[in-house]
């Protein structure tokens, strides 16, 4: 029986590490292919267009580009601003890919750090994100309410001297459910957000309602509660003067005792994991 | 020969020109890169005395120094008229760099007439290749000025305007100056006689022994500098006047004589331009050696290492470039968000802290944005021994400040009748004494050295917004605004600013730290997260408190209230203070 249910847990999670890795392969790809002048646009078009012609149909949100000070949402007020620009890439601008397909019902949501040549504060944020990764990962294993690790990240933000910046997302959120999804012959989106995923969110929404959690990990009340089963995609985002970095990954939370088993991220050959363990 | 006392240490030597002898003096090392300082009106080379020292000593160039024709020591063109044009100190000019430095080209630093004939010098086909850099000040080029004037009265918009008649109500020496034989009278008698005296009343010049005997005849040859070219010039300005070395400019801005909105449209002539200014009067190179030698070191040694030039990114990064700026409680919050605006204005920035650990982070992350230099202290402010020692340690390795902010503080709440002896003692300690040290301190030395600086403390709403829940804290910062109002009166006959900033409720960690009076631990505890939450809600950055900061260190202000909410009350405070008084009353729920 628990090997059934663990041979049937890990096909299910293979399925979703081989979507993440298609994800990272492709902000890779395209992060290679930037130069002087790339848009926004021209970026996350990139990013579609490698993804389609690997056989990604639907999204859990289209791909985002964000370049130079946008990386850090620099004068933010509504989420339009999301979207890619004509904002070009100048030599040592950071940038940040944000791209979430759904491939084979699988999703992923990933998010890609990067400088066009050299950012030594970009560098710097990006090795001081690992000290989240793993305050993350630890109090989650400890149970604690999803509010106070969102609390404890941020007060390690600040000690760190930067600024949050996922509280800019909608809902302020630094994590949110993410699950399967049916494979539909027609897949649209609204606001950049595939519809089939916002169906499953707004269904774990109503549900976590009735039960007392909610799908998105936030900084206000209604993620006061211990850590619910299920794939959380994590997504810190430092900002420090005009320069942003985050990752984004899945964090797989199980309702196993075992502390190991409870919680772990679902891969751990992810390019900002290798480059942390090669600086070491 | 005689070495001229002013001049310590200066090897002399004459060059022939023109039918001019010129005395030009060198301090310094000729095997490093020269630097040739040009004096202005009505000057002569001691001008320089200051400036040359500091950079022949403790920046190691080699520093050329001469009079202009007319001036000092050198003899005059005759007959007058006519000798005084920029071609012919163009040629005095090379013919003086041919003998100093025959192979390389030279560094000009130009003050007032000097910098207007080192424009000259450096916007000519004829000296390309003898000037490595050229760093002006107070002077611009007369051509630059030509279209300058043209520009505007060929689309007079009402801004423009003001700008010319702005312009031409400080140019009024200007047409005095052109009137035939009444100047030479003037400095020939009575004016050459109190010169001095008024330099020191108006300018604020150190009575050193400058300007020296030779005065009289320098200003009254030196009126031929106007004659022979302004006329000439201003009406046919050259149209290729384009600079073909790195320029650095620095504008003081208290200049009686040169509006800072002359060189507005000097980027389309200066391909590679660095701009400097500095809250100071006309004569710098006198009452600003320290900082002028500094920026000439910055200068010099980028273009010499092929470097790109200074370019800090960040606001007011004219003003605050290589200057030395002091942060307490610069590990957490306001302190730590003026730190890194400061460095991204590229000033050198000492981060004192309590926490050491958190000092060195805002060092670290200084140096990453912007600051050439970066600085972690640890010191309790409230600690007497701990801040002397740290303001004698600042003094002997990092320099004198420029800019000291005491920003360090803690906070304390609740009733007087709860407020123990000792809460009271631990409030004062760190918000007043800890103000109080650095002020004296930092700031004796700052008023000693004489060259300007600027304070600031964080005071608070609090100052003038009483409540009934922060009695202790509110008194403390009371303190620390009337403080900075009676010593900013005190300083400002020596040009040091003082500001008072009341920030309001500002999203920091002085809520998670606070002391609450008359609860017990788990009370306090709540009450601590509770309002860390309200401020969170608020969520007012500091950054914008340390951007209010360098405004106001930038227009010299004295009192700042930085939050609408700090600004409202400090309106009615003045107007309506009964409101506040009603406000005051009321209990805040925690």
């Amino acid at each position: 029986m628990t090997t059934a249910v663990s041979s049937e847990l890990s096909t299910e999670l293979q399925g979703f590490r081989r979507v993440q890795r298609l994800a990272y392969e492709c902000a890779e790809a395209v992060a290679a292919r930037l130069e002087p002048g790339v848009t926004e646009r021209e970026a996350a078009r990139m990013q579609r267009e490698w993804l389609r012609e690997r056989g990604v149909r639907d999204w859990f949100h289209l791909p985002f580009a964000w370049f130079g000070d946008r990386t850090a949402f620099v004068d933010f007020r509504i989420p339009l601003q999301f979207f890619p620009t004509d904002r070009a890439l100048e030599p040592g601008m950071p940038f940040i890919l944000d791209m979430a397909p759904v491939y084979e019902g699988y999703t992923a949501d990933i998010g890609y750090s990067g400088s066009l040549g050299v950012n030594p504060v970009q560098d710097r944020l990006m090795a001081d994100l690992e000290a989240h990764r793993e305050l993350i990962l630890r109090e989650v294993r400890e149970r604690r309410p999803l509010r106070e690790i969102y609390e404890d990240v941020d007060r390690l933000m600040v000690r760190q001297g930067y600024a949050n910046r996922h509280r800019a997302y909608p809902f302020g959120v630094i994590a949110h459910k993410v699950d399967r999804v049916k494979q539909r012959r027609w897949s649209p989106h609204l606001f950049g957000f595939g519809t089939q995923s916002l169906k499953g969110l707004a269904a774990d929404a109503l549900h976590g309602h009735r039960e007392g959690w909610s799908p998105l990990w936030s900084p206000y009340r209604f993620s006061d509660h211990p850590p619910q089963p299920g794939l959380w995609a994590v997504e810190p985002h430092l900002g420090f003067r005009g320069t942003g970095a985050k990752f984004e990954e899945i964090l797989v939370l199980t309702d196993s005792r075992d502390p190991e088993q409870s919680a772990f991220w679902l891969d751990d050959d992810l390019p900002h994991v290798r480059r942390w363990a090669e600086e070491k | 020969m005689t070495t001229p006392s002013m001049l310590k240490g200066a090897r002399e030597r004459w060059v022939r020109t023109g039918g001019v002898e010129l005395c030009v003096a060198e301090l310094g090392d000729p095997e490093q890169p020269t630097v040739v300082l040009v004096h202005g009106y009505p000057d002569s080379k001691e001008v320089w005395s200051e400036v040359a020292a500091r950079l022949a000593d403790r920046c190691g160039f080699h520093v050329v120094l001469y009079d202009v024709r007319g001036h000092g020591r050198s003899t005059a063109p005759q007959p007058l008229r006519g000798g005084f044009t920029l071609a012919k100190l163009t040629d005095d000019f090379l013919a003086v760099v041919d003998t100093v430095s025959p192979n390389h080209p030279v560094h000009v630093v130009g003050h007032d007439w000097g910098s207007v004939q080192s424009w000259e010098f450096v916007t000519v086909g004829r000296t390309e290749g003898r000037i490595a850099s050229f760093t002006s000040m107070s002077g611009p080029s007369l051509d630059h000025f030509g279209h300058w004037i043209n520009a505007r009265m060929k689309r007079p918009t009402p801004r423009r305007v003001g700008q010319l008649l702005g312009q031409g109500a400080k140019s009024w020496y200007v047409y005095l100056l052109h009137t035939p034989a009444l100047p030479e009278l003037a400095w020939r008698g009575p004016l050459g006689k109190r010169w001095p005296k008024i330099l020191q009343r108006v300018e604020k010049v150190p009575g050193d022994g400058y300007p020296t005997a030779s005065l009289p005849s320098d200003a009254a040859h030196g009126a031929w500098l106007y004659r022979d070219n302004v006329r000439a010039r201003l009406r046919r300005p050259r149209p290729d006047a384009y600079a073909h070395a790195p320029v650095q400019l620095i504008t003081p801005q208290g200049d009686a004589f040169l509006s800072e909105r002359l060189y507005d449209d000097l980027d389309q002539w200066v391909p590679r331009l660095t701009r400097r200014t500095l809250p100071a009067k006309h004569w710098i190179p006198r009452t600003r050696p320290d900082q002028l030698a500094a920026w000439i070191e910055e200068f010099v040694t980028a273009v010499e290492g092929g470097r790109p030039e200074p370019a800090a990114t960040g606001r007011h990064a004219e003003r605050f470039g290589g200057q030395l700026v002091l942060v307490t409680g610069a590990g957490s919050g306001i302190g730590r968000a003026t730190a890194f605006a400061f460095a991204e204005a590229g000033a050198r920035v000492v981060a004192v802290d309590r926490d050491a650990e958190a000092a060195t982070r805002t060092a670290e992350l200084s140096r990453l944005i912007g600051a050439p230099e970066a600085w972690a202290e640890t010191a309790d402010v409230s600690d007497e021994q701990a801040m002397e020692k740290l303001a004698e340690k600042v003094h002997r390795a990092y320099g004198v400040l420029d800019v000291l902010v005491n920003n360090a503080g803690i906070g304390l709440s609740g009733s007087f009748f709860t407020t123990t002896t000792d809460d009271w003692r631990k409030v004062l300690d760190v918000n007043l004494w800890g103000v109080i040290h650095g002020c004296r301190l930092f700031g004796a030395r700052m008023a000693e050295r004489g060259q300007g600086g600027h304070i600031v403390n964080i005071a608070s709403a609090a100052a003038y917004q009483p409540s009934r829940a922060l009695p202790a804290y509110s008194t403390s910062k009371a303190a620390v605004l009337m403080l900075s109002e009676c010593l900013r009166a005190e300083l400002a006959s020596q040009d040091i600013g003082v500001t008072a900033i009341c920030p309001g409720l500002v999203n920091t960690n002085i809520t998670s730290t606070a002391r609450f009076t008359g609860v017990d631990e788990t009370e306090e505890r709540r009450r601590q997260k509770h309002s860390a939450r309200l401020y969170s809600l608020r969520n007012y950055p500091p950054e914008k408190v340390a951007g209010a900061i360098l405004d106001a260190v930038t227009h010299n202000r004295a009192v700042v209230p930085v939050t609408p909410e700090a600004r409202g009350a400090h309106l009615l405070s003045r107007f309506m203070p009964g409101v506040l008084r009603g406000i005051a009353r009321v209990n805040p729920k925690l």
